[in-house]
């Protein structure tokens, strides 16, 4: 499990920049923001969290498609099915390296973007520490519809569709714990256990239903 | 197989497509005449009863659009049901069932989001507002239409099935979030008020036209749905004969 971690964390490190693809692309939807809406600092601030948020869901969906699709094409993720270790823990393996590959970059890159939004330092702080628990669960998701998406030719923007509104929740509870924070009579505490409780749901759900879809499409 | 128990063996027996065709073409006349009698009585007695005090002419909305919201969710909870007869048993009617029902649920998600709509803008002043429920049988929708994009993005209809089957489960999740949304978060949409504990805190006047309306609209489910799943198995069978005359062709040549 860890030589399939490591080597899995080596590939997407070294195999053209998945990482830094992502954050390239977190950075440009981020940037885009201010064009769209307008340079009122007041406004990013307010809505900053929430465009930090979203652009990092979206640029965690980007390279969901590369999960499986690698081992797909050059035969091995059959001898993963195969091999003695469960399906399960393959798939949660590969999920936790991918998370380190292109999750985490994100939640580091997550502050600087944060000062682009003229966010306050308890504000930047929040996102970050929300996305640190809440970005695993969309990888775990995402795995589902990676796995689902394996036997299609071209599932690339499908996989985005079918995920996105599974995704919903923890970008609900990963902004307002955050606003929170930074505005709220709300306490932090309850959405922010909400969004733990999330992302160990989807460690279970996730990486259960992607290896029922793998050993579907392999057979 | 004398072990197995009548009830299982019934069961099974409608594995047989052509079986399920003879039953289901004696059933459809009954069901959709069941039906459009409901409706009819419904209909009547939807715009014979008074409006509400409050809420005027406009509260016969409700008639269409609470049936139309419980078949959304009655409808994914019967294609969860078949997707795991799909993985589990490999009942052959089970994908067959689960594919023809996604359209059938997103048509009647739509119905209830559109009607639900054209009924907030009196009541609450606004077609739209992203409140819990609201948004949770929007994500429903979109849900339903993914799904149905994966089924037909793949050939082969019994891999297509399984894979289709894994997400139905694992959208599952949604509809406890859909039923228990408005007691979990309180806003603008009012709260449950026919399915309690403590029986229903609707006015005895408004319930019994809705609950002919549900009725009648579960019924045209049924009726819909075993059309959809009749139509299904001769579309397969067709393509089978088509391979089949396709390899006939070629072997003469």
């Amino acid at each position: 499990m860890t030589a399939l971690f490591l080597r899995d964390l080596k590939l997407s490190v070294r195999a053209g920049g998945g990482a830094l693809i992502g954050i390239l692309f977190f950075l440009t939807v981020v940037a885009v923001i201010p064009f769209g809406v307008g340079p009122d600092l007041k406004l990013l601030s307010r809505i900053g969290p929430a465009i930090v948020w979203i652009g990092a869901l979206l640029s965690a969906l980007l390279g969901l498609d590369r999960l499986f699709q690698a081992e797909r094409d050059d035969g091995s993720l059959d001898l993963l099915v195969m091999q003695e270790t469960p399906l399960v823990l393959t798939v949660l393996t590969k999920c936790a390296a991918h998370w380190t590959a292109t999750g985490l970059p994100l939640v580091i890159a997550s502050p600087l973007l944060g000062l682009f939004m003229n966010m306050n330092e308890t504000a930047i702080g929040a996102t970050a520490l929300t996305l640190l628990v809440g970005s695993p669960a969309i990888t775990f998701i995402g795995a589902v519809g990676a796995a689902v998406a394996v036997a299609l030719p071209r599932g690339g923007l499908l996989v985005s569709i079918l995920v996105l509104p599974l995704t919903i929740p923890v970008l609900i509870f990963g902004v307002s714990a955050t606003y929170a924070v930074v505005e709220g009579p709300q306490p932090f505490l309850p959405p922010f256990l909400i969004l733990i409780a999330l992302t160990l749901f989807f460690a279970v759900l996730g990486p259960a239903a992607a290896a029922l879809a793998l050993r579907n499409t392999t057979d | 197989m004398s072990d197995i128990s009548p009830a299982i063996s019934r069961f099974s027996d409608l594995a047989n497509p052509t079986r399920f065709l003879a039953l289901s073409a004696r059933l459809i006349p009954w069901l959709a005449a069941i039906s459009a009698v409901l409706f009819a009585i419904g209909l009547y007695l939807a715009f014979s009863t008074e409006g509400d005090y409050q809420q005027g002419d406009t509260v016969r909305i409700m008639y269409i659009h609470v049936p139309a919201a419980w078949l959304s969710m009655m409808c994914y909870t019967i294609m969860s049901m078949s997707a795991i007869g799909t993985l589990v048993w490999r009942h052959p009617l089970a994908d067959v069932s689960a594919k023809a029902a996604a359209p059938l649920g997103a048509a009647f998600t739509l119905v209830a989001l559109v009607t639900g709509s054209l009924w907030g803008k009196p009541m609450w002043g606004t077609y739209w507002v992203w409140d819990a429920r609201l948004t949770s049988v929007f994500i429903l929708f979109l849900m339903y239409l993914g799904l149905i994009a994966l089924n037909r993005a793949m050939d082969d209809p019994s891999k297509a099935a399984r894979l289709t089957a894994v997400l139905i489960l694992v959208g599952f999740v949604n509809i406890p979030i859909i039923k228990f949304s408005v007691d979990w978060w309180n806003t603008l949409h009012q709260s449950e008020s026919i399915m309690r504990l403590d029986g229903p805190t609707i006015d005895a006047q408004f319930l019994w036209p809705l609950f002919t309306m549900a009725l009648a609209f579960t019924l045209l489910f049924f009726t819909l749905h075993l059309m959809a799943i009749r139509n299904e198995i001769w579309r397969r069978r067709i393509a089978a004969q088509r391979r089949l005359a396709a390899r006939m062709a070629a072997r003469e040549e």
